[in-house]
């Protein structure tokens, strides 16, 4: 059963089951991992804005450095009226970053490498980027379907295109992360279990890919962070400053 | 024949696949519902909870602390240029102060040349003077001499000559012809006594 690749995306549940009506919302491995990643986010952030110093010691450098990282891409992408959504994309990125990178760890469960997890997030984001669009702009909102310079014989093509474009974003996006995140790591898994297969005699060749694919999905998995982030971004700023 | 062939070797391929998809035990476990509205549950609250907090509490922290660290940095620079500044003065002071004394004591040295030569020159004046006034009056004296010989040797002339004639005559002769004759004389032959 171990040996099946897809065994590491099981979801199974951890102490008591717990129901409200006829939905079950059990603590489960993957809500120990969300809870987890949360924690260490809030440990590492609640240590690096402790004190107030001038020179910052390591800690305090991280938390420094990715405030500062998170709030200049957000400034390059969505512009300065994006600002009020700093704490949620801040949030969001070390929430995706961390469930990442805890799935690195041996034996543990990788959060955003389910469906439901990314999709819930993506789902929310596109939501309140339309929300934010139409609050903004009202019905011109709809404009953003209408690209400027587009002939009138191809403009119902161009929007029906738009249209489906935007609608799938909630699905690219999540689609994104949760594809990146399953195919990493299954393939580890493989090759870990090629290492196994082939013994003391053959396995170092697959032992090597695993070493190699490890560093790629610790990139991976800054990357796909990055992007989940990025990407809200972008479409905040769709939303922020109407100009297609 | 070929029609239950073909027909017999799909139905054994399509056992296979099936036997094959139910040995993955049902394929991914991520679409599995099982546990959706649990993981939908406990991604809401431990991301709404990360949201919450790090938005409330921790990040307006790291802001400020940023915010007062450029502040500070700002500061001390601007303190650090007025120092600066500040200094640029006082060096600035500093050589107008040495530049002064500097005139200053050219100044007293020159006065000090000045009034030492003033002083040896009225040394010498007064000097010269001394010496001058005392040559004049030598010279008025050797003039005085000068003038006055020719008189007491015309009279040393004639006491002398009344005397010898006195003695070689034997009676008085008059005064007034004696001196007579001498001055005669002594007006003839002044060159020669006199060297003039």
């Amino acid at each position: 059963m171990a040996a099946n690749p897809m065994y590491q995306f099981n979801v199974y549940r951890i102490g008591p089951e717990i129901k409200l009506g006829e939905i079950d919302l059990s603590f489960t491995n993957a809500s120990l991992f969300m809870v987890l990643s949360a924690l260490t986010v809030l440990i590492i952030f609640k240590l690096g804005s402790k004190k107030n110093i001038i020179i910052p010691n390591k800690i305090q450098l991280l938390a420094e450095l990715s405030y500062s990282f998170i709030s200049k891409m957000i400034s390059d992408t969505a512009g300065t009226k994006a600002k009020p959504y700093f704490s949620f994309i801040f949030s969001l990125f070390m929430f995706v970053l961390f469930c990442n990178m805890l799935g690195m760890i041996p034996y543990s469960f990788t959060v955003t490498s389910h469906i439901i997890v990314t999709f819930v997030l993506a789902a929310f984001i596109f939501i309140g980027v339309t929300i934010i669009g139409f609050l903004k702009h009202g019905l011109g909102y709809l404009k953003l379907f209408v690209p400027s310079g587009v002939p009138i014989v191809l403009l119902p093509l161009i929007v029906v295109i738009e249209i489906i474009s935007y609608l799938s974003r909630p699905i690219s996006l999540s689609v994104r992360l949760f594809a990146n995140m399953m195919a990493g790591h299954t393939m580890m898994k493989v090759f870990g279990g090629f290492v196994v297969s082939l013994g003391i005699v053959g396995g170092w060749l697959p032992l090597s890919f695993s070493v190699a694919l490890t560093g790629l999905e610790i990139l991976v998995a800054f990357l796909q962070a990055y992007v989940f982030a990025i990407l809200t971004c972008i479409y905040l700023n769709d939303a922020l400053n109407l100009h297609h | 024949m070929f029609i239950k062939k073909t027909l017999f070797s799909i139905i054994s391929y399509c056992a296979l696949i099936k036997t094959a998809l139910s040995a993955e035990s049902g394929g991914m476990p991520q679409l599995d519902p099982e546990f959706w509205f649990s993981q939908i549950f406990w991604l809401v609250f431990t991301f709404g909870l990360l949201f919450l907090i790090l938005s409330k509490f921790i990040l307006p922290n790291i802001s400020s602390n940023l915010e007062n660290r450029k502040s500070q940095i700002l500061e001390n620079i601007e303190k650090a240029e007025a120092q600066r500044q500040e200094s640029d003065d006082k060096i600035k002071e500093f050589d107008k102060i040495i530049y002064e004394s500097k005139v200053h004591a050219k100044n007293i040295l020159n006065e000090a040349k000045k009034k030492i030569s003033e002083d040896i020159n009225n040394k010498k004046k007064l000097l010269e003077d001394e010496i001058n006034s005392e040559i004049k009056a030598v010279e008025n004296e050797i003039n005085e001499l000068r003038k006055r010989s020719p008189e007491t040797i015309n009279q040393i002339a004639i006491s002398t000559s009344s005397d010898l004639l006195r003695q070689l005559i034997g009676a008085d002769v008059n005064q007034s012809n004696i001196s007579a004759i001498v001055e005669d004389l002594s007006k003839k032959e002044k060159g020669k006594y006199y060297g003039v």
